[in-house]
């Protein structure tokens, strides 16, 4: 059980229940009688279902927290819990080695893949290392010198997307952070190989986009994804970052409206109360994920592929025209 | 289709302009050098100060009035209408908001795209207009200009696009507008592999999602003179690095010193420059 400094405030009646059933639980060990069991019997009952309750109903606000949890399981965690192997290839062929992107061969099961992933990190030491899962130009440079690869040598593409959003540095602006998202957009729409994306945490704006244009697009449960983060939009509109809980509402960036959007095609369920209660069975959820899509892509003509790819992003958006606007 | 329609805003100082003091009448103050100068020859240079070559704001209609044959655009998907998918509010509501930038800059969206001439050479044309939202790219905006964009690709014309879209990916469309980035860049593929000419002119401003989608991805990049251009707003980066920027960043000039703009070119000299290179490419 984590200590109290991760436990989420809505967790808290979680965390209680779950402290008082260990203690119930050592009770009966030591002294079991009839009554201490059916006690024990009725109050996992009950953490079931506050859990339930609670994240069933999570607040778009109180989610933006569930997936920037310390103890959420992050890009490095799924490599060592879901592949058999990573072979990580560092170079980027123009400026340097960027840790906030990792590539390199891995393989799920039988299949051999391209892995591209955003890595954040968890302690100071790590997040200095991971830039907090902020890219560079170079890392986005990175990630497309994999994918020209992966399509060379006939290896589908999976990429993991967990940022807050690229940097907003003078390093970055000087390298052109704009021109190497874009370039990713653009070269990643036409890419000859399946492409599955999956938003593990945070998907914050282009800095998420950059790896994200494929042919399948999953987000986990309680992950986000948006034009931009509830502190940056609070602040723009708002004029005072103190308003994100209102902008986490008001973006609809759950994975239930991003499903609904047609945005993404499929919802990862995490464990029970959130990914980083069980990083195990996460796991397992996003593997049968994994190997399911790519059975599906994999089988797919790849000149079909590209076509799809394309007509998929093509349909995104929402307007009306006059012909539709008489009609209705 | 309807290129008649006469904007409210005509001259560098709209309503828009209006909030950030600079008075009506024969004079303007310069926001570059801050001088008083007689707002007619401003007018003559096509919005540029006289002291200072400061690129003052243009319209979008203005934009299509300077660079293309008089009468020669034809205004193409007019009638897409922006909705509001999220049923967005913050100080103001969606619809409201939109309301109101629609009466202040007399467009329905923030951008314009058709079919027109430039001295002569027909091409696609697509312009962002900075008072519409910040020139913010929604579903219109890229719909308008993915449509283009296959329609360019389809009568292999080349393209031309002026940004002017401080706002980037607008957020009032949330991950709608996200998506725009990939819809327009995907399309810009396609044209690219068809061996279509895309030119792309940068103007004051030129930000986030819009620069870094399709305006960043031109075989020729122009942009005028110190317009600010870049991924991250300049506040944000001040507040990442927690210290001072360097001289001139995010201008045009910067940006052509770092590689991502192949000509600063000023107002007067687009026109010109912009047929030049449709004559080295375009056969």
């Amino acid at each position: 059980m984590p200590d109290d400094l991760h436990r989420l405030p809505f967790e808290r009646p979680i965390y209680e229940r779950e402290t008082h059933l260990t203690e119930l639980e050592r009770q009966h060990t030591d002294a079991p009688t009839e009554a201490l069991e059916e006690e024990i019997r009725k109050l996992r009952v009950e953490v079931t279902r506050r859990k339930r309750e609670v994240f069933e109903t999570l607040d778009p606000a109180d989610l933006v927290k569930v997936s920037r949890h310390p103890n959420r399981p992050q890009t490095l965690d799924y490599i060592e819990l879901i592949f058999d192997e990573f072979v990580e290839l560092h170079g980027d062929r123009s400026f340097g080695d960027d840790r906030a992107i990792l590539t390199g061969f891995a393989k799920l099961d039988d299949r051999q893949v391209m892995f591209i992933g955003q890595q954040k990190g968890r302690n100071m030491k790590e997040r200095t290392e991971y830039n907090y899962g902020c890219a560079h130009p170079e890392g986005y440079k990175k990630a497309l010198v994999r994918m020209e690869m992966a399509a060379k040598f006939g290896l589908p593409i999976i990429c993991f997307i967990d940022t807050p959003g690229a940097y907003p540095g003078v390093g970055a602006e000087e390298r052109g952070q704009a021109y190497h998202i874009a370039l990713n957009l653009r070269e990643m729409s036409q890419i000859k190989t399946p492409i599955v994306c999956v938003v593990i945490g945070e998907g914050g704006s282009g800095g998420a986009l950059g790896i994200g244009i494929g042919d399948h697009i999953a987000v986990l449960q309680h992950a986000y994804y948006s034009v931009i983060s509830p502190e940056g939009c609070a602040g723009i509109l708002w004029k005072n970052s103190s308003f994100a809980d209102q902008a986490a509402r008001a973006l609809k960036f759950t994975s239930k409206d991003l499903l609904r959007f047609g945005v993404v095609d499929e919802i990862v369920p995490e464990p029970l109360g959130g990914a980083h209660r069980d990083h195990r069975q996460m796991a397992n959820f996003l593997k049968g994920s994994l190997n399911s899509a790519l059975r599906k892509l994999c089988a797919i003509p790849l000149d079909r592929l590209v076509d799809r790819r394309y007509d998929k992003f093509r349909k995104i958006g929402m307007f009306e025209e006059s012909a539709v606007a008489e009609a209705s | 289709m309807s290129s008649a329609q006469k904007p409210e805003v005509e001259s560098w100082t709209g309503q828009t302009r209006r909030k950030r003091g600079v008075p009506e009448g024969l004079w303007l103050r310069c926001d570059g050098c801050q001088a008083t100068v007689f707002r007619k020859e401003v007018d003559k240079l096509l919005g540029v100060c006289p002291e200072c070559g400061y690129h003052f704001y243009i319209s979008a209609r203005q934009r299509i009035q300077q660079l293309l044959d008089e009468d020669s655009f034809e205004e193409w998907y007019a009638d897409l209408r922006p909705l509001d998918p999220l049923g967005f509010k913050d100080k103001k509501s969606y619809p409201d908001r939109l309301r109101d930038e629609q009466k202040k800059t007399g467009m329905t969206e923030a951008c314009l795209v058709g079919r027109g001439y430039m001295r002569g050479r027909p091409l696609v044309f697509g312009v962002t207009d900075s008072a519409f939202i910040m020139g913010s790219m929604g579903s219109v905006v890229g719909e308008k200009l993915t449509r283009a964009i296959e329609q360019a690709t389809e009568t292999k014309l080349p393209l031309v696009v002026v940004s002017a879209s401080g706002g980037g990916a607008r957020m009032h469309e949330g991950i709608f507008s996200l998506m725009q980035m990939g819809k327009t860049c995907a399309a810009l593929a396609r044209f690219h592999a068809a061996g279509g000419l895309f030119i792309s002119v940068l103007t004051n401003p030129t930000m986030g999602g819009v620069a870094a989608s399709f305006a960043s991805l031109g075989d020729v990049v122009f942009a005028e003179p110190k317009a600010l251009i870049g991924f991250a707003g300049p506040r944000v980066v001040q507040a990442t690095v927690k210290s001072e920027l360097p001289e001139g960043f995010q201008t045009s000039e910067f940006m052509m010193e770092h590689g991502f703009v192949d000509r600063i070119v000023s107002r007067s000299e687009l026109r010109t420059e912009i047929a030049r290179v449709i004559d080295y490419c375009v056969k």
